[in-house]
Order: C-alpha cells, then sequence, then structure tokens
C-alpha cells in the first residue's frame, strides 16, 4: 500500500500574496492597455510591415503555447508512464498548462488585425488550414486539462486518471505538432518549409514547459516553506538535461536538413554566419544560452547539486527559447523570399519597399508589453489556483517520495 | 463562395452583377518582359488610382521608411539583373492568382478565397487580420492594413487591420468590362507588356499572345499553377 499524498493550499503570509496578485495585476493591465493602444492605432505603431507580419507578440504567444503542452508533460509522466515520485506533481503540472495556455492564446487573439472578430474565427472555419485545426486543439487543450485535474483531484474520478491522461497525452503531441506545423508547411519561405519543424517543436515543448514547471514548483514551494528533496529535483534535473540535449540534436537535423537542400543553402548562411543580430541570437541564445550553458550546469558535478544553479539552468533555457522562438519566427520573415533564383533584385516597388533584401524589423515596446502580460496571466493563474484549491503537495520530501516508490 | 463577387461590385452607377461567378472563365495575365520599360511605373501608377491606394496617408509620426514597408502595395515593378549574364529585366509582380493558392489553404476563417473564375481575393467581412496568409504567399503579394483609413473608394473598400490585395479589378469584370488598369494603361504608353483575358478562352488575346512566346510561372517548383504568366525570366 502506497502512502498517501497530502496537498494543501498556498499559505504564504496574506500580505505576500496579496502584493504578488498586485503586481501581476499591474503587468496585466500595462499588457492590456499595449494592446489597446495597438488596436486603436493600428498595427503602425508595432515594428511589423508587410515583410515581417509577425512580430514580438507571436514570439511570446508561440513560446507560451509550446511551453504550456509541454508542462503538462509532468503530469504525463506520472499517470501514463506510472511513474509514482511524479504523481504529486501532477497537479500543479495541469494547472501551469491551462495557465500557460490562456496567457499564450491572449496574446495571439490580442495581436490580430480585428481581435472583435473574434467570434467570427470560432464560427466560420476552413478546414484546409492548420490554424482552424488549432483552435479546436487549444480549445479542447483546455477542457482536457480540466477533466485531468478533476479526476486527480476527486476521489470518485481517481479511477479514469490513466485513460484521460493518456487522452490528454495524446492530445498534446497534436497541439505542439499543430502549432509547429504553421510554420512547417508554408513551402514558400526557404526556413520553414521542412516537415522537421512539428517534432523540434515537441522537442522543444518538452524542454521549456519542464523549466517554467521547476522554475514554479521550486519558487512556489520556497515561498512557503515546503520542502523538495534532493532526490525529486535530481530526476527532473535530470530530465531537463534530457530534453534540452534532444533540442540541440533537432536543432542540427533541423540545420542539416536545410544545407542537404540545396535551395535553401542562401538561408542557412544568413541564419548561420551573415545574419547579424538573427545569427547572434542563433548562436548566442538559442545554442549557448538555451542549450549548452544548461546542459553544464545540470551536468556539473557540483552545480547540478545546488539548487540555485538549477533555477539558473531553468531561467536559461527559458531565455534560450525565447531567442530559438524569435530566430524561427522573426529570422524567417526577414529572410527575403527567394521569388528569382540566380537573379539578383535590384529594385522592388518604390524605394522603401522590400524584397530581394533582409527586411529590418525593430520590436515596438508595445509589443513587448503584450508579450510579458500574457506571461503575467499564466502566473496570475496559478497563483490564484495553488492559493485557492489543493494543487500543492505538503511536502517533496526524499521521505515523502520514498513512500511512494512503489507504483499504487 | 465565388457568387459573392458583389461586395466589390463597384460604382453605383454600373450595374452590379445579379448572377453568379462561374468557372467558365479563368481571368489571368502574360507579362512580355521584354516589353516592360525600365523607369516605368503606369501600371502602378494606375492600380493605385483605380484602387483607391493613391488615398492611404502615412501615419503622423511613423519612420518614413518603415511606411513604405507599412503601405498597401496591389503591384510593384521589380528590376533584376541576371547574376551569370548581367541581363537586367523589368516586370510588374502582383497577386498570381494561383489555382492552389497558398493564402487560401492557410486562411483559418475562409476570407482568402478563390472565385469560381479563378481570381484569388479577400473577403473582408470575414477576415481576422491574423496574416498567416501573408506568410504563406511566396510572392508577397498581400499587404496588411497597418493604419486608420480615412478616404476610401467605393468599388475597393479598405478597413484598418484587415488583409487585402490584387483582385484583377474584380469590380470592372463583374460589370463587365473586361479589363484592368495596370493592362489599360500599360497600353496606354504603347508598350503592351500586360495582357490581361480569360485563359480559358483559347481565342482570347491572353492565349493568343501566350501562344506565340514560351512564359513560365515564377516559383514554378512550387507547382501553383499561376494564373499569371512570364516571358523572358
Amino acid at each position: 500500500m502506497s502512502k498517501r499524498i497530502v496537498y494543501r493550499e498556498w499559505l504564504i503570509q496574506p500580505e505576500r500574496y496579496w502584493g504578488l496578485l498586485a503586481i501581476l495585476a499591474a503587468v496585466i493591465a500595462i499588457g492590456g492597455a499595449a494592446a489597446l493602444y495597438m488596436e486603436h492605432e493600428g498595427h503602425w505603431v508595432t515594428g511589423m510591415t508587410n515583410s515581417v507580419v509577425w512580430g514580438l507578440p507571436h514570439v511570446f504567444a508561440v513560446f507560451l503555447i509550446v511551453a504550456a503542452s509541454g508542462a503538462l508533460n509532468v503530469a504525463s509522466i506520472g499517470t501514463v508512464f506510472n511513474k509514482p515520485s511524479y504523481k504529486p506533481l501532477g497537479r500543479l503540472s495541469g494547472l501551469l498548462a491551462a495557465g500557460l495556455l490562456v496567457g499564450g492564446l491572449l496574446v495571439l487573439v490580442l495581436d490580430l488585425g480585428r481581435p472583435d472578430r473574434l467570434l467570427v474565427a470560432m464560427t466560420t472555419y476552413n478546414f484546409s488550414s492548420i490554424f482552424a485545426w488549432n483552435i479546436f486543439l487549444y480549445t479542447g487543450f483546455l477542457a482536457i486539462t480540466i477533466g485531468y485535474l478533476w479526476t486527480m483531484a476527486e476521489r470518485k474520478g481517481n479511477y479514469l486518471q490513466r485513460p484521460v491522461g493518456i487522452f490528454a497525452f495524446l492530445w498534446r503531441l497534436a497541439l505542439t505538432t499543430g502549432t509547429g506545423s504553421i510554420f512547417g508547411f508554408l513551402v514558400g519561405r526557404s526556413a520553414y518549409d521542412t516537415a522537421v519543424l512539428a517534432p523540434m517543436f515537441v522537442v522543444m515543448s518538452f524542454a521549456y514547459g519542464l523549466a517554467i514547471y521547476m522554475l514554479v514548483l521550486m519558487t512556489s514551494f520556497e515561498w512557503d516553506g515546503r520542502p523538495i528533496g534532493p532526490k525529486i529535483l535530481k530526476r527532473l534535473k535530470d530530465l531537463l538535461g534530457l530534453f534540452v540535449g534532444a533540442v540541440l540534436y533537432f536543432t542540427l537535423i533541423y540545420h542539416l536538413t536545410n544545407l542537404y537542400g540545396a535551395k535553401h543553402a542562401d538561408f542557412e548562411s544568413f541564419l548561420l554566419l551573415d545574419g547579424g543580430l538573427y545569427t547572434l541570437m542563433f548562436w548566442g541564445g538559442w545554442v549557448l544560452v538555451g542549450g549548452l550553458l544548461p546542459l553544464g550546469i545540470i551536468y556539473h558535478p557540483r552545480l547540478s547539486k545546488d539548487r540555485n544553479w538549477i533555477a539558473t539552468a531553468c531561467a536559461l533555457v527559458i531565455a534560450g527559447g525565447l531567442a530559438a522562438m524569435y530566430v524561427v519566427i522573426i529570422g524567417s520573415q526577414a529572410f527575403p523570399l527567394e521569388m528569382f533564383p540566380g537573379k539578383t533584385v535590384l529594385a522592388f516597388g518604390a524605394p522603401g519597399d522590400i524584397g530581394g533584401a533582409v527586411a529590418p524589423y525593430t520590436p515596438s515596446l508595445p509589443e513587448l508589453l503584450l508579450g510579458i502580460g500574457g506571461v503575467a496571466v499564466a502566473m496570475l493563474i496559478v497563483s490564484v489556483g495553488i492559493r485557492v484549491l489543493q494543487f500543492l503537495p505538503e511536502s517533496l520530501s526524499d521521505r515523502e517520495m520514498d513512500g511512494l516508490a512503489e507504483p499504487a | 463562395m465565388g457568387a459573392l463577387a458583389s461586395s466589390a461590385a463597384g460604382d453605383a452607377d454600373a450595374a452590379a452583377r445579379t448572377d453568379p461567378v462561374t468557372d467558365r472563365h479563368r481571368w489571368g495575365m502574360f507579362v512580355d518582359t521584354s516589353k516592360c520599360a525600365d523607369g516605368c511605373t503606369a501600371c502602378v501608377d494606375a492600380c493605385d488610382q483605380e484602387n483607391g491606394l493613391n488615398l492611404q496617408s502615412e501615419p503622423h509620426g511613423d519612420d518614413e521608411a518603415k511606411w513604405q514597408n507599412q503601405r498597401a502595395v496591389w503591384i510593384r515593378k521589380v528590376k533584376l539583373r541576371d547574376q551569370a549574364t548581367g541581363h537586367v529585366t523589368n516586370l510588374p509582380l502582383m497577386c498570381q492568382h494561383c489555382e492552389h493558392p497558398p493564402c487560401v489553404d492557410v486562411c483559418p476563417t475562409g476570407a482568402s478565397f478563390k472565385r469560381a473564375d479563378g481570381i484569388v481575393m479577400v473577403d473582408r467581412h470575414t477576415c481576422i487580420g491574423c496574416r498567416y496568409c501573408m506568410m504563406a504567399c511566396p510572392y508577397k503579394a498581400r499587404s496588411f492594413i497597418h493604419e486608420q483609413v480615412d478616404q476610401k473608394l467605393t468599388r475597393a473598400p479598405r478597413g484598418m487591420g484587415c488583409v487585402e490585395s490584387c483582385n484583377l479589378c474584380a469590380h470592372r469584370l463583374d460589370t463587365g468590362d473586361i479589363s484592368t488598369a495596370c493592362a489599360d494603361a500599360c497600353a496606354a504608353e504603347n508598350h503592351h507588356a500586360i495582357v490581361f483575358g480569360d485563359l480559358k478562352d483559347p481565342t482570347s488575346p491572353v492565349r493568343q499572345a501566350m501562344a506565340k512566346q514560351t512564359s513560365r510561372q515564377i516559383r514554378e517548383d512550387l507547382e501553383l499553377n499561376t494564373g499569371v504568366r512570364y516571358a523572358g525570366i
């Protein structure tokens, strides 16, 4: 008979809790005001143009959505793959997944040219569009995650936990594949014309979702004085190392695929060698900050045992992930569409109109504020959730975890 | 879907069509780049006039260079130099009205659609401004309306937050006028580089012109079967 896990509401002091909520609410309000400003004035106040049509809000939105599906993995490992030590982590995993998804979707919707027509998007579908499919994948993900949480929290629903968990796991794979495919099937653009983007997004979601999960878990436990034992922390950081390694592997495959297709060689040299900011973001952000540095910490004999360093590794994975999204989403639009192979574009429309040359893009402040607002929405949902409901286990100490060693 | 061309149908004095568009025609263009004159912008100017693009004004406080890449453009003059031979080519580039348009495939609401007569256009009532079509278009043919619109023409409605592109002067076709502003302007300059017509009619001027010369599609590798073909590229 395995030990019962005791969950309890987040019991930090009210001043601290309300202070946190006030800060998050302020960040959200600023993000909302930024969105309102952009909608009122039009997108000319952003850095976006007819060349770079998706800007910084998409970087945040896609990152949050991808991370959302990854955050649910922790729950899946517990229920689908039957790892008892992950079971106490499941509820927070579901809540975080829902929060991140809502935050990401809000950013995405508020960056539409006509967000007031959301109802049109919800009622008029074109099923050849991956975007239309994603609307179902996203709303379905939310519904399933809430159901999944119910099976975890309600004893009467416990017997459904495994089937619902498996379904949620398959659904989240579909969701990230769908998100990756938004880009993967854009045949006209050199950077996107490859199916490897979809699995690469899945692996990225594993890494980013887990990194955020670990940070949230460590912070909420720390504030509340709840113990996390070295054993569970080691498991989580080893898993993060595996995922980060897999991201690097898929990054390599992505570039090899592009290099193998001769027509994409120009794009590769842009990204890897002479793309300026994008090259820097790729090597410095995606590979170094988001990959090699965290790996170095995670497998370092001494640093890997220090929880501050583990938290640093998580933060680096998140920063690198944002850089990766920036490169994937914006770098690929900045790179010119190759319409005339073997020819140099001397003029493209009126002076200032961009074609055949790298398109400039400088993110504007409102775009950044909108993106950060989305992050704050996710954090607000998690903070309120763990405060009012029993999402967090009382203890993840080694002794507690040892009691769970036998499968339930 | 194609039946709803009337949203763009025209001036108050011209009778709007009431019968649905059929697939008896497929409208398209042939461009002879050898006739497209360096420095001439007659087609672009005519399109700007015809579709009210000249009524756009730079928002106060916007960066001039950025605005040039934010304002809506339906047709642009492109000048190319062959890297091997140095040969210089001029051509007008607009929506290529693909038979298999990537923009239509990706549009989540179906606002980006292809009429039965081959014209690819945007239904401004269902466009949510997601700009996925702009990501998908290999020709940079589409423009997003970045600013508030003060003035517009009845035949070319325009609103902030939606996407638009060349519609082969659908308002003319729908009132029985088989022509486009760009082709007319090119002919008026005596260049005759752009020939417009019905790709399904072997006797149409466009088919006659295409029969005489080899033409190809831009990004032929994508097999989109474009409605605009070019000779000399």
